[in-house]
């Protein structure tokens, strides 16, 4: 078989076989179990409470849990600001990177602390190794928040009546030192042995072959690219991300940083069926989720190996399909895989670029974006989805004439509508911003000209995805949009803000509530959620809130391209 | 609200001396055992130094090019061209391109040059180009170097770097390098 084929069905397959014990161990950290490396982190975690003043016994109820995660983001994104506005004069600067404009660091803070990582600068001259450890931190701390809200959202799951959810703090510090920081670890260790840096020294400048004079940038890469992965961040170290040949050097580091970045949300999924011993339940929402991944991947790696038909036509050979924008050591297969793994996990690294792709190519990745909840972030795809199971318990209730039920617990009118809404505020947020930065566009084309890299429908397809993306949290972008300026800054950082902690509040709302509700066993008049046919009912909610909200907006976009384009 | 204030900063505090000072620590001290001693992995040609993973912008035709940039292979910084397929600007480039590679290459026809030869890579650095991409340049090779054919095409498999996933691929500036050294031992 083509070793290009091959080497993406390999992917796939050493993530899920990866995830299965892994989504165990994960549920028996955040179910408060014991593992087998207990004797290294039981004493690493009581430091951590200890110094952090962590009250390990005490209880939260659903409130407690979203005020104390609040309260400490919050804290974050004042720390990122004061970094990132003064990182010029501080230490560890060899390149004399100068710090960043407000609304630039508003943007770039948000970004980070939100898991989002969308970046509207380059990392090689727009921030300093302090700013870059910083950043850092933010990854390892945002994924830590997403994994211990999922936990959260898991322990309301119960079969049982309760209001107590553990506590907050724990699950974030396990989250941190049991499931990223020793993955992180053996990846970092990975990528430094395949000649990823780690140094803090700054440019190197050497003479090419041919005598030119260049410079090579340089850095602690290694330990950002690890945890950028596997947190579902996705900013990259350097401008070009993982397509840039120290980031991601080669085919090895390429699958390594794919593996990494799909194992917390596939582990998720099975974490869910280990703490509920739902296990039917885990495999029918991987189900859902793998059918829709698979029905936007496959399409994808095809047309990008098919090339750009306009190219066809000048005569060369396209064998190795759509080559602008991609790595020759990637090859199209894997570049149109990695794009859409990136776009349904909200990740966002790229290791080609997202503007250069095929219409069909764009189409597939906005809409994984748009759904957000096929594998989704580390913890938060699993909310998002949640909100779907919720809808779909609710439609199919109606249809077959029973009480709505989902795990025991009645779904009554107060749910479903913070449910609708938290779906509904997904689009609002993504098509608000397109047809405000479309509006204000269009009243000056020639003012705004440096917006756009592409004319026509592409240059409409670059705004959209940057909302999508913010909206996603994802933080990809078609980087030809010209969108460090304060518009770009300011609309992105209020998108992406209300796009992560809105759709955290309303399924832990939800999930509290249901908590609280009185446990009724199952029965034969019971709506069965572990089968595939609720699973299909589930597919079909999501297909249809995706696609009545933004079939439109495609269709000015990519899809006009795509026809355009012969 | 106070308490959980104070739990959040002193929690902050314990996470910044772990993963800002710790674990960047321990992978440093780890790559300074890597090739490269984690500062990247180097060739060094006649007293000069030359990174392995980065691509050189190869224009003379005494050499074999690499695949256009964005950034004219500076890794000061890194960029693709960010041009939608649909550009009309970005077709007449890649046009250009292919006549430029015609003009240099007299006798090649346009169906033996390869799409990664007239389009740029995503981060402007890419140091490969694919196997056709080689062979296609060999006649040019030869007619300025006075090297061999056949001897140019044992160089170039000695180059392949066929691996068991993912594509063919040939590092211009390793294959460059060892170009140079043949016109040396003769």
């Amino acid at each position: 078989m083509n070793t290009e084929i091959s080497g993406i069905i390999l992917m796939f397959i050493l993530v899920v076989a990866l995830a299965l014990p892994f989504g165990r161990y994960m549920g028996k950290v955040l179910n408060l179990e014991n593992t087998f490396p207990d004797r290294i982190f039981n004493p690493l975690d009581k430091i951590f409470y200890k110094l952090g003043g962590v009250d390990t016994s005490r209880e939260m109820n659903w409130k407690q849990h979203l005020k104390a995660l609040l309260l400490i983001n919050a804290l974050w994104f004042i720390l990122s600001m004061l970094m990132l506005t003064n990182m010029g004069w501080l230490p560890l600067n060899p390149d004399h990177n100068p710090s960043m404009r407000w609304d630039l660091a508003f943007n770039t803070s948000i970004s980070f602390v939100t898991n989002t990582n969308l970046q509207h600068y380059s990392g090689e001259n727009g921030i300093s190794y302090l700013g870059q450890i910083v950043l850092m931190l933010w990854q390892f701390i945002s994924a830590g928040t997403g994994i211990a809200i999922c936990a959260v959202l898991f322990q309301a799951m119960k079969e049982r009546t309760t209001d107590k959810l553990g506590n907050f703090y724990v699950y974030f510090v396990r989250s941190c030192t049991r499931i990223l920081l020793p993955v992180a670890f053996i990846s970092a260790v990975i990528l430094v042995f395949n000649g990823t840096p780690m140094t803090f020294e700054g440019k190197d400048h050497i003479t090419t072959l041919e005598g030119q004079q260049t410079e090579v940038k340089r850095g602690p890469v290694a330990a950002f690219v690890t945890i950028k992965h596997l947190g579902t961040n996705g900013g990259g170290f350097y401008g070009s991300n993982s397509a840039h040949p120290l980031e991601n050097p080669n085919y090895l580091t390429n699958t390594l940083e794919m593996v990494t970045q799909m194992l917390i949300p596939f582990g998720l999924i099975f974490a869910l069926g280990y703490i509920l011993k739902r296990r039917r339940l885990s495999w029918v929402i991987f189900g859902v989720m793998t059918t829709g991944f698979l029905l936007l991947v496959i399409p994808t790696v095809i047309t990008e190996m098919n090339g750009n038909p306009a190219i066809s036509h000048m005569g060369v050979n396209q064998l190795a399909g759509n080559m602008e924008g991609k790595e020759v050591r990637f090859g199209s297969a894997a570049s149109a895989y990695w794009s859409i793994s990136t776009t349904v996990i909200s990740t966002g690294s790229v290791n080609a670029m997202h503007d250069s792709y095929m219409p069909v190519s764009g189409m597939n990745q906005l809409l994984g974006m748009m759904v957000n909840c096929f594998y989704g972030g580390v913890g938060v795809g699993m909310l998002n989805f949640y909100v779907f199971i919720i809808l779909a318990v609710f439609i199919s209730g109606l249809m077959v004439g029973r009480t709505p039920e989902f795990l025991g617990k009645k779904i009554e009118a107060r749910e479903v509508k913070i449910a609708m809404l938290v779906a509904l505020l997904h689009p609002l947020l993504i098509l608000g911003g397109t047809a405000l930065s479309s509006y204000l566009y269009s009243t000056d084309p020639v003012y705004y000209s440096s917006w756009l890299n592409n004319p026509g429908h592409h240059g409409f397809s670059e705004m959209l995805y940057e909302f999508t993306s913010s909206g996603a949290n994802n933080g990809s972008g078609f980087e030809g949009l010209g969108d460090n300026t304060p518009f770009w800054n300011i609309a992105c950082g209020i998108v992406m803000l209300l796009a992560r902690y809105l759709p955290i509040i309303g399924p832990i709302a939800i999930a509290g509530i249901l908590a609280g509700k009185k446990y009724i066993p199952e029965s034969n008049g019971t709506l069965k959620t572990d089968t595939s046919t609720f699973g299909m009912v589930i597919f079909a909610v999501i297909a249809i809130v995706a696609a009545l909200a933004f079939f439109p907006a495609l269709t000015l976009g990519p899809l006009a391209e795509y026809f355009s384009l012969r | 609200m106070k308490k959980n204030l104070t739990t959040a900063i002193r929690l902050t505090l314990v996470c910044i001396v772990c993963f800002c000072f710790l674990f960047p620590l321990l992978i440093w001290g780890i790559a300074q055992v890597s090739p490269g001693n984690g500062k990247g992995e180097t060739i060094v040609v006649n007293g000069q130094k030359h990174y392995a993973n980065i691509g050189q912008q190869f224009v003379s035709d005494r050499y074999f090019w690499s695949r256009p940039s964005a950034v004219n292979y500076n890794a000061a910084g890194s960029a693709g061209s960010n041009k939608g397929p649909s550009n009309p600007e970005y077709l007449k480039t890649v046009q250009n391109r292919i006549d430029t590679f015609l003009k240099h290459n007299p006798g090649i026809s346009k169906e033996a040059i390869p799409v990664d030869l007239v389009t740029a890579s995503g981060s402007g650095l890419d140091p490969h180009i694919s196997v056709q991409g080689a062979l296609v340049q060999i006649e040019r090779i030869e007619k300025i170097r006075g090297i061999d054919k056949t001897e140019l095409r044992k160089l170039i498999e000695k180059h392949t770097e066929s691996p068991l996933f993912g594509p063919e691929k040939i590092n211009v500036l390793k294959l460059n390098i060892a170009l140079d050294q043949i016109n040396e031992t003769k």
